[in-house]
């Protein structure tokens, strides 16, 4: 039956579709199905593997819609895994087994597929994961690396549109025994956040505002002219200019160890916390190499995510950037901290509040006095 | 099947007609004229099915088929020019392509199915005859010895991450056309059909669906998904391009060659049943006018 799609769009899905060796389902392993949660949180897991290795079951549902992606209401057609920007983010630990159901439903126009950056072979299953709408397939990839790995759609001829669209998020492997710090001694965190970066780029019309579409398709070309500069229009965390701020921003208290995952599928970044720093920083997510101890930036290459432990010593705001300030302060890239417990004095004090400049006295005269 | 498809063909083109009653404008050389239509006489020929087709989950090659279209078929000698296509912009009935040619000795080219479709339904309007595009077995017809088989190098029972290889080496070793830029019409000759510029380097589209299909054990082949946003295009080789693609390219994970331009010709519905022909009437607004 020829449905009413002529409207519709699709990727070009035929050209490698393969199927894998029939993989005998002789896997006796205990199975584990996860309830994703949407970004910046993340599921419930283990940070130690209590058990021998699992079957871990996700659930991919694509969702093509429309977002909007600032506070002046610039519209984008977002297409995204679960309905996030970024997809939701997936724990497991080394030697586990990733079983991912994709559900492409039939009211998205594109046929869309899964890279994970953690598998091996097989483009990292986005030559066996081609879903048409009305189609849903079944991925098993064996974790074998440890550290946080980008997923992301890679549909072919069309994979960084797809990409910065919103179809990417992050999974993290866990070695079974838990983190450790370079002398080989456990790590631990009280809370875990996953901040996924977005650079979008918004055609704009002649009058330089920005334009809205009514489908994907249609804002493929002008959104591909846009691309091709390399000059996003947007640069955010959790899909949205100002996401993670507000009564949205993140939480924490003072004494507490929080593990921030920091993505991006496309483009380089570096993460930075105004006000605190890394304590242990696997700026190249894997973990199998020693954390880096007390940066105050961590550089996330394009295509990657990386892993950030900080326990809180002061209460407060903090501001969580990328510190290309531009991107922060111009572009949206900025989300908050809210940290609660008591001041300690010994690390800051505010020894005169800020006042008139006593008279007869140059600040530079002072600090004469001060170098002695 | 080949009557049901050319139904549903007929009825998309219909349906996707404008319901307005037709515009009276006199025919000038900037539409192609009646003599610009071959009339092919049906015939026997052989057709690899366009799609997917996979057996137990696993992929095999398209069936090969003798085939024979329902009727003659009036298809285009040559693709639409960049003139004739300016002028179905300047009407209002195709959406204008920047910085596109507006010749009138070169081929239309840049644009996607939905512009090529918008041209069909524009010329259905001004001429009164219902225009479409060719659906993948008309094109293979008419295309004769030009047309290419795209059969799956290795096939069945083997391996498939060797026939992915084996398609990878297939795909990418195909000859990039010498010439990328389009070229005036006639450049690349005609085909043992009379057709000019057949497989040269602008590939056309066609009406033909991205479909799925599974052989089952008894041989029976059911189709398991229709993708209506992913058409087949046709030239030196046969492709299968999302309909908003005007400009195809390759990269990253997409390998092989792009076809070097997207272009078109059409062919004109023939009257074969009279209930198609009031159908398309009707829905071209001709019987019942605003309707």
């Amino acid at each position: 039956m020829i449905t009413r799609r002529t409207a519709l769009m699709g990727v070009a899905a035929v050209a490698l579709v393969i199927a894998a060796p029939a993989l005998a389902d002789d896997l006796k392993l205990p199975r584990e199905s996860v309830e994703l949660v949407a970004p910046p949180f993340v599921h419930a897991h283990d940070q130690v593997a209590k058990d021998g290795p699992k079957i871990m079951e996700f659930k991919l549902t694509i969702r093509e819609k429309e977002v909007v992606i600032d506070d002046q209401g610039t519209k984008l057609q977002a297409m995204t895994f679960n309905g996030s920007i970024p997809a939701p983010m997936m724990v497991v630990h080394e030697g586990d087994y990733v079983e991912l159901t994709l559900v492409n439903p039939e009211t998205n126009t594109m046929p869309h597929n899964v890279d994970f950056h953690a598998a091996t072979g097989g483009l990292g299953g986005g030559a066996l994961t081609h879903v048409n709408p009305g189609e849903q397939t079944v991925l098993r990839f064996k974790a074998t690396r440890t550290g946080t790995f980008v997923y992301h759609c890679a549909p072919e001829g069309m994979i960084p549109w797809h990409v910065v669209s919103g179809m990417h998020g992050t999974i993290m492997v866990l070695p079974r025994d838990g983190l450790k710090n370079p002398e080989g001694k456990p790590l631990h965190y009280d809370r875990i956040y996953y901040v996924g970066e977005n650079d979008f780029y918004i055609p704009k019309d002649e009058n330089g505002k920005y334009k809205s579409y009514d489908s994907p398709g249609e804002a493929f070309a002008d959104t591909t002219e846009v691309m091709r500069k390399l000059v996003p229009t947007h640069v955010v965390f959790n899909g949205r200019v100002g996401a993670l701020t507000g009564k949205n921003a993140m939480t924490a208290k003072v004494g507490e160890t929080v593990m921030f995952v920091h993505s991006e599928a496309n483009r380089d970044t570096r993460p930075h916390i105004i006000g605190g720093h890394g304590d242990y920083v696997w700026e190249t997510g894997k973990f199998s190499n020693p954390p880096e101890k007390d940066l105050e930036t961590w550089f996330i290459r394009g295509g990657s995510a990386g892993a950030a432990l900080y326990t809180f010593r002061q209460p407060g705001v903090y501001a969580y950037v990328n510190h290309n300030l531009i991107e922060a302060a111009e572009l949206g890239a900025t989300a908050h901290i809210k940290v609660e417990g008591e001041w300690n004095n010994d690390l800051m004090k505010q020894v005169v509040p800020p006042g008139p400049i006593p008279v007869g006295k140059s600040s530079a005269a002072k600090a004469t006095v001060l170098t002695r | 099947m080949l009557l049901a498809m050319k139904l549903k063909a007929v009825l998309t083109a219909a349906a996707l007609a404008s319901p307005f009653a037709m515009t009276a404008v006199t025919p000038s050389d900037t539409l192609p004229s009646a003599q610009e239509f071959a009339a092919l006489k049906a015939e026997n020929f052989s057709y690899r099915v366009a799609g997917d087709f996979s057996r137990d989950g696993k992929p095999v090659a398209a069936p090969l088929r003798r085939i024979k279209l329902d009727s003659s078929l009036a298809i285009m000698t040559r693709q639409v020019t960049a003139a004739e296509y300016a002028r179905c912009v300047d009407d209002g009935g195709c959406p204008r392509i920047p910085q596109a040619s507006t010749k009138d000795n070169m081929p239309m080219v840049g644009v996607n199915w939905r512009d090529a479709t918008a041209y069909a339904r524009w010329m259905t309007r001004i001429t009164g005859k219902l225009h479409r595009l060719p659906t993948d077995e008309e094109w293979v017809f008419a295309a004769a010895e030009k047309a290419s088989d795209d059969a799956l190098p290795v096939t069945e029972a083997v391996d498939p991450v060797r026939a992915w290889i084996a398609r990878y080496e297939a795909e990418t070793s195909r000859e990039r056309p010498a010439l990328l830029a389009p070229q005036p019409v006639g450049a690349f000759g005609r085909n043992e059909r009379g057709l000019r510029d057949v497989a040269g380097n602008v590939w056309e589209w066609t009406d033909t669906c991205f479909l799925r299909h599974d052989i089952e054990p008894s041989g029976t082949t059911r189709v398991t998904n229709t993708n209506c946003g992913v058409r087949v295009v046709q030239g030196a080789h046969r492709a299968y391009m999302t309909d908003f693609i005007r400009d195809p390219r390759s990269g990253g994970c997409a390998a092989g060659v792009p076809p070097a331009n997207l272009g078109f010709r059409l062919v004109i519905e023939q009257e074969t049943w009279p209930g198609l022909r009031w159908i398309a009437e009707r829905a071209a607004g001709k019987v019942f006018g605003h309707l």
